[in-house]
This record gives C-alpha cells, sequence and structure tokens, in this order.
C-alpha cells in the first residue's frame, strides 16, 4: 500500500472525478459531483455547462476527470449532450449521457435547451448543482436564489431584505415535461443521492436530478458546515427530497423531527438580515417558515420515527478504483 | 446525366452522400427546404439518420458539436438571424477544432427585417474561426458540400458552405449528383482523433489561463492558413473523381487585355459573366472568391496581376466603415509591385436584384471619385428628405 497505484486500487468505488481540483472547501458542487460519478460509474460521458464545476476541474493543463468530459459555453449543457446521445445511439453504443450545470445553467440561461432537450426524449440524465446563485461569478442572484436571501446583486440594505422574488420552482416545471423520472438530493444524504443516480440511470429517456449543494462562500457559512447546513435544509422542510415518475410523485424522504426554519437561516450569512430587530425582517423569517410549512404539507414530509441520518455506503457497489488499468 | 434539381433539394442529396449519422436544424428562411428534403430522405428510408429538430439554432449548433465530438459526422444549416443566434457556438466550435460542416442560405439581417438574400449573415461570423467557402451556382453548391466535409475531417475545423438564399436555394437548375460510390471513395468514413470514449477518456473544453491563451489562439490561426492546401487539394481530388473541377481559391476568367477586373462572391457571379458576354469591350477580368476563410492572398495577388482596377462588389456593408471584402482586398494587395486601384461598391443588400444592367455601371464607376463604399444600386428618390446624399455614381 505504499504506491500510488495501489491506493487507487484500494479505493471503495469509482472515482469519476479525482482529488486536487481547485474547488474552495467544503464545496457542495464538488461533493455533489463526486456522488454523482461515483453511482454513475464509468461508462459514461459528460456535458458541462460553463460554470464553477467546469473551472475549478479543467484548468488546463490539468482535469479532475477520469471520464470523456465536454464543455462548450454556458447555456448549451442539455443541448450538446443531446447530440452525444443522437451520436452514441446511431452508433449502437450504450454510453450514458451526462449534463452537469448549475443553477443558472439550468433554472435560467441553460433553460431552453433543457426543455427542448427533455421533450425530444434524448436518453440523458441532466444534472443541476443547486447552489441558489451564480457562484462562478461572484454569488449574484439567481432565479434559485431563495426568497429574501442577500446576494452581491439582491443584497440587502435598510430598503431591502434580500431577493424579493421567489425561488422559482423548477422541479415542477420539469414534471411537466412528463420525462420518466425527475428527483431532488441533497448532499447531505449520500446514499440518496446516488440512489437517485442510478435510478436516473435505469430509465430509458430523460432523466433529471436537482441536487442541493451549499456554497460555503457565497451563502455565507463555515466550510466544515457544509453537510449540516444542507441536512438542515431538508429537516427544516425548504428543500424537500422528492422523486417524480411521469410527473407524478412517488416518493419523498420523511422528516422526523422537524426544525424550524431559522435553524437553517441563522448558520448563513445571506440570511443574517433577517434576524435584526425590525419588522420587515420577522415578516419575511415567517414567510420562510410558511414556504416550508408549504412544503410538508404538499409532499406529506412528516414522518413519525427517528430522522434518517445518512447511511454511508449501505447502497454502494464496490467496483475497484482503477476503471481501466 | 444531368438532373433539374432546386438548390437545396440538390444540397440536400450531395449532404445526404456525405452520410452524415446526425443532422440538427432549425428552420428558417430561406434554409428551409434543405433540411426539410434531408428530413424526408430520413422518412424515406434512403438515408440513415437521426435528425434532431432542436428548439433553436442555439441548440441546433450545440448538437452537432456533442455529435461529432460523440464520434459521429454530422451537419447543419441556417441563415441570418439564425447563424447569429449559433454565433456562440460557431466560435466554439472552431476553437474546440471541431469538423462540422454547415450549409449558411446567405440572408440579409434585422433591422429592418428582410428574409431576402445578401451575404451579411456570413460576414458577421467571418472572424469566428470557421473555414468559409461562396458557391457562385448550385453545381458548385453540391460539389463544394461534398469537399466541405473532407476539408472539415482532414484539417479539424468547421466549414461553413455559403450559398446565396433564393437565389441559388430556391432555383431550379440542371445539374450533375455524384454516385454514392464516387462520394464513398472519395470521403472516408468519419474519423475524430479527439472522440468522447469512456475507454480512452478524454477533457475537452478546458479554462486556459493567460499563460497558454495566446498559443491556443495562435494554432487555431495557423491550422486555418494550412487549411489552404486542403481546400486546393478537395477541389482537385473531386475534380479527378468526378470530372467537374473548381478553382479552389479564387476563381479567374479572364480575357485577352483586360486591366480591370471586378470581384465578387457568390451567384452575383453568373450575372457579371452574363453581362460580359453581352459587353464585351472593354476587356474585364472577372474573379469569385470561393474561398473566402482562409483569405487566400497569394492566389489574389496573381489574380489580380496585370490589373489597373479592381471593383470589389459585395453584398454586405460595415456601416461607418467601408466595404468588408473590399478592405481585406485592398490590404492583400497593397504590397504587391504595381497593385490596381480598389473601387469598392455594395449592390443587392436584403434581396435588391442585380440585374445584367450593373455591370456596365460598375465599369463606368471606376472613372468617377469616390472615397468611401456605398451601394451602387440604391435609389435617392426613394430617401426621405433632407437624408444624407448617397455618393454619387453614375446612374
Amino acid at each position: 500500500m505504499n504506491t500510488l497505484h495501489d491506493l487507487r486500487a484500494s479505493q471503495p468505488r469509482f472515482q469519476g472525478l479525482e482529488s486536487g481540483h481547485r474547488a474552495c472547501q467544503g464545496c457542495g458542487q464538488a461533493l455533489a459531483a463526486r456522488l454523482t460519478l461515483e453511482a454513475a460509474g464509468p461508462n459514461v460521458a459528460l456535458a458541462n455547462a460553463t460554470g464553477c464545476l467546469e473551472v475549478f476541474t479543467t484548468t488546463w493543463p490539468d482535469s479532475a476527470w477520469r471520464v470523456p468530459w465536454l464543455h462548450s459555453v454556458f447555456a448549451n449543457a442539455a443541448a450538446v449532450a443531446a447530440g452525444m446521445e443522437a451520436a452514441l445511439k446511431m452508433q449502437g453504443k450504450d454510453i450514458k449521457v451526462l449534463a452537469l450545470a448549475g443553477d443558472g445553467g439550468t433554472f435560467d440561461i441553460g433553460f431552453q435547451a433543457l426543455s427542448g432537450m427533455l421533450e425530444r426524449g434524448h436518453n440523458v440524465l441532466f444534472v443541476c448543482y443547486d447552489n441558489e446563485a451564480y457562484m462562478n461569478t461572484g454569488v449574484q442572484r439567481s432565479s434559485s436564489t431563495p426568497h429574501a436571501a442577500a446576494t452581491t446583486t439582491s443584497p440587502a440594505g435598510i430598503a431591502r431584505m434580500g431577493k424579493r422574488h421567489l425561488k422559482k420552482d423548477i422541479l415542477s416545471i420539469i414534471a411537466a415535461h412528463h420525462i420518466p423520472y425527475a428527483a431532488t438530493a441533497s448532499v447531505a444524504y449520500a446514499a440518496d443521492l446516488r440512489k437517485k443516480v442510478r435510478r436516473a440511470l435505469q430509465v430509458d429517456g430523460p432523466s433529471f436530478l436537482q441536487i442541493h449543494s451549499p456554497c460555503p462562500l457565497g451563502w455565507g457559512h463555515g466550510s466544515e458546515l457544509s453537510v449540516e447546513v444542507a441536512r438542515l435544509a431538508v429537516q427544516t422542510g425548504l428543500f424537500p427530497l422528492i422523486e417524480l415518475e411521469l410527473g407524478a410523485l412517488v416518493g419523498a424522504m420523511p422528516i422526523r423531527e422537524i426544525h424550524p426554519v431559522t435553524d437553517y437561516l441563522k448558520l448563513q450569512g445571506r440570511f443574517k438580515h433577517l434576524f435584526a430587530d425590525d419588522a420587515r425582517a420577522r415578516e419575511e423569517l415567517a414567510h420562510l417558515q410558511a414556504l416550508a410549512d408549504h412544503n410538508i404539507e404538499v409532499y406529506g414530509l412528516q414522518g413519525k420515527a427517528p430522522d434518517t441520518l445518512d447511511s454511508e455506503g449501505a447502497d454502494s457497489v464496490r467496483r475497484g478504483g482503477l476503471r481501466s488499468a | 446525366m444531368p438532373q433539374a434539381l432546386e438548390g437545396s433539394q440538390a444540397i440536400a442529396r450531395a449532404v445526404a452522400l456525405c452520410r452524415p449519422q446526425v443532422v440538427a436544424a432549425y428552420p428558417i428562411t430561406p434554409q428551409t427546404h434543405i433540411v426539410e428534403h434531408i428530413a424526408k430522405l430520413v422518412a424515406d428510408g434512403e438515408l440513415h439518420c437521426e435528425v434532431v429538430s432542436v428548439e433553436s439554432e442555439f441548440s441546433a449548433a450545440s448538437v452537432v458539436l456533442g455529435s461529432a465530438c460523440a464520434g459521429s459526422r454530422a451537419y447543419t444549416a441556417t441563415a441570418s438571424q439564425g447563424l447569429l443566434l449559433m454565433s456562440e457556438v460557431l466560435y466554439n466550435i472552431s476553437g474546440l477544432r471541431v469538423p462540422l460542416v454547415l450549409t449558411c442560405a446567405n440572408r440579409a439581417l434585422s433591422a429592418p427585417l428582410s428574409i431576402w438574400n445578401d451575404q451579411q449573415d456570413s460576414m458577421a461570423v467571418r472572424d469566428a474561426g470557421w473555414v468559409q467557402l461562396y458557391c457562385a451556382d448550385n453545381q458548385e453548391a453540391v460539389d463544394t458540400t461534398i469537399q466541405a466535409f473532407r476539408i472539415a475531417e482532414r484539417c479539424e475545423l468547421p466549414v461553413m458552405v455559403c450559398v446565396d438564399g433564393f437565389a441559388l436555394t430556391h432555383t431550379l437548375e440542371p445539374l450533375e449528383l455524384p454516385s454514392a460510390e464516387t462520394v464513398a471513395h472519395f470521403l472516408p468514413p468519419y474519423r475524430f482523433s479527439r472522440t468522447l470514449d469512456p475507454l480512452a477518456p478524454l477533457t475537452m473544453g478546458t479554462l486556459v489561463a493567460p499563460e497558454y491563451f495566446t498559443e491556443a489562439r495562435h494554432l487555431h490561426h495557423a491550422a486555418l492558413l494550412a487549411a489552404e492546401k486542403e481546400i486546393v487539394a478537395a477541389a482537385s481530388d473531386w475534380g479527378a473523381a468526378s470530372g467537374r473541377e473548381h478553382a479552389p481559391l479564387v476563381r479567374v476568367e479572364d480575357v485577352p487585355k483586360a486591366r480591370i477586373g471586378i470581384l465578387t462572391l457568390g451567384s452575383v457571379f453568373g450575372t457579371l459573366l452574363d453581362a460580359r458576354d453581352q459587353l464585351p469591350d472593354p476587356p474585364v477580368r472577372l474573379l469569385h472568391l470561393r474561398c473566402f476563410r482562409p483569405f487566400p492572398v497569394e492566389a489574389l495577388r496573381a489574380a489580380c496581376a496585370g490589373l489597373s482596377d479592381l471593383v470589389v462588389l459585395e453584398r454586405a456593408i460595415a456601416p461607418g466603415a467601408d466595404g468588408i471584402i473590399g478592405a481585406e482586398v485592398r490590404s492583400a494587395l497593397m504590397d504587391m509591385d504595381a497593385p490596381p486601384r480598389i473601387h469598392n461598391f455594395a449592390a443587392g443588400l436584403g434581396g435588391r436584384d442585380v440585374p445584367l444592367a450593373i455591370y456596365p455601371r460598375l465599369i463606368e464607376a471606376i472613372g468617377r471619385p469616390h472615397a468611401r463604399m456605398s451601394p451602387i444600386d440604391i435609389k435617392p428618390e426613394l430617401l426621405p428628405e433632407n437624408a444624407p446624399s448617397p455618393i454619387k455614381v453614375p446612374s
């Protein structure tokens, strides 16, 4: 066990995304991408939108990817993936195509190409790493930024309580395409995330995964808190973990011990202004609690037994570290 | 045996003979007939190909990029607004050095909205790093399309085949289509050196710091310059295979003692040839700039040797500057021992007909002072009162 080869051979899972890349400490997106590739395995080809993931993994002449990976521009990951899938289908090759994008490349600039890909039924898994703002350009608001969160383009101040608009309900829009499988996942629930990747790759046709991925820099929390913050997003009901088949709800992770939204919000600098002694702040806190309560009600998230914690490793398929010697 | 085919139908059949596995396009006038014909060939079982009917030209360019990288020959076609909507991806395709063929059914750009022919669209993306070839007639469009795939795949560069919208795409002409065997022999199966393959994974489209960016740009520039050789070879080899050889870079239709030249791109060339037949005096050398990117400086200088005056007639304009092609021609020729005087005019903007009568007007204009480029076929009577008057040219 003293050579790199030995170390790699002892890795419990396939590492499609290697360590040594340039992501920040505690980057939720890096963790989510690693977990996605662990479950997807080596027989894939990736189309990556412009964004943090593209930048921190592929600064020439280095690459952290051990699977074929193509980055074109910001808005077109879904269309590039569609073209890759069409070609591989014509060649009779059974290689699964994944498109990877942040919330900007999914909810906003890449949205049209995504909708087109889903509508045409390409056999592509689109993975959205949702960190709720344009982090690569320095924390500007996106349509995925939660209501009342402060970003550099929706700052909090005397006249404003952060973002004035609601987080776009992307999953409902995806559901309206009636694709075979769509789900949300969280980096705090690794086993659940991997299970959903495998489920998505089993279906024939388009699938969609929205992974809640904390950004310590953009959200203003300690790098060591990423998983805790992500878990609280689920346990407050603000980010429900659900599964949809052909647009219909087929599964939701229950919350046995529901936390108040303030448990989640108070850990993050982007919500700091909501804890000021200010009537508007109290109103926004109540508003966010109402949004969580609404999720708990419509998705039936209230559970009875103790909370699900991450059952790391329980689900994993051990396939050796080196994909091909 | 010659057959009468609409330009779009002929181009579609030429594309099909090149055996693409993926075609992605979004309809836009006057490109529509090309992709409709391809879709029909697929529906009729004559072409085994995945037609991806995308939701925008931006996605059309993105789909064919993905397909070419995943190991399939791919094709798209567009025009005008569609080409500009693709433009971000066009630069990306060429920077990634991905072999693709795109037919541009040349059309004006909005505003004002015009669905008719000029070449402002392909000129707007002239620096996108693609090879650009212009066709004077539909036989050339067929032959150039087939050559384009070979050039693209040998050079790992995308090739734009420019055909004038309506003037070529919607015009019935008698022309020869090659046999499938001829094309198969000329164009080997698609193979991309950097195909996305899980057994040999590559990372494509990385972030490049200032440390390396200049070198990447230099290599792209050098690849385009080197493509000239493959463009010449493709025309020559296709000539041997098909019996039809077109001048690869600059077509020269000379007459004895010509001191005046007229250079143009695209279907107007045929109009000028016909006009010269009717007006043989003074003798005029007609030049068709078939290859605009890479810009064939040496071939152009050779083609202009002995000329005292060269009219550059273009179907686009650089507002606030001068002609686009005129400026490049002037720059290319200025180091000649005795460069011709350059006279730069636009004509046929937004589909205005370019009649035979334009020919004597161009020749007469040589004798008059005209510092800046202007549309030679402007109608002053249609301008509002108090509008700046156009530069005077003979009517």
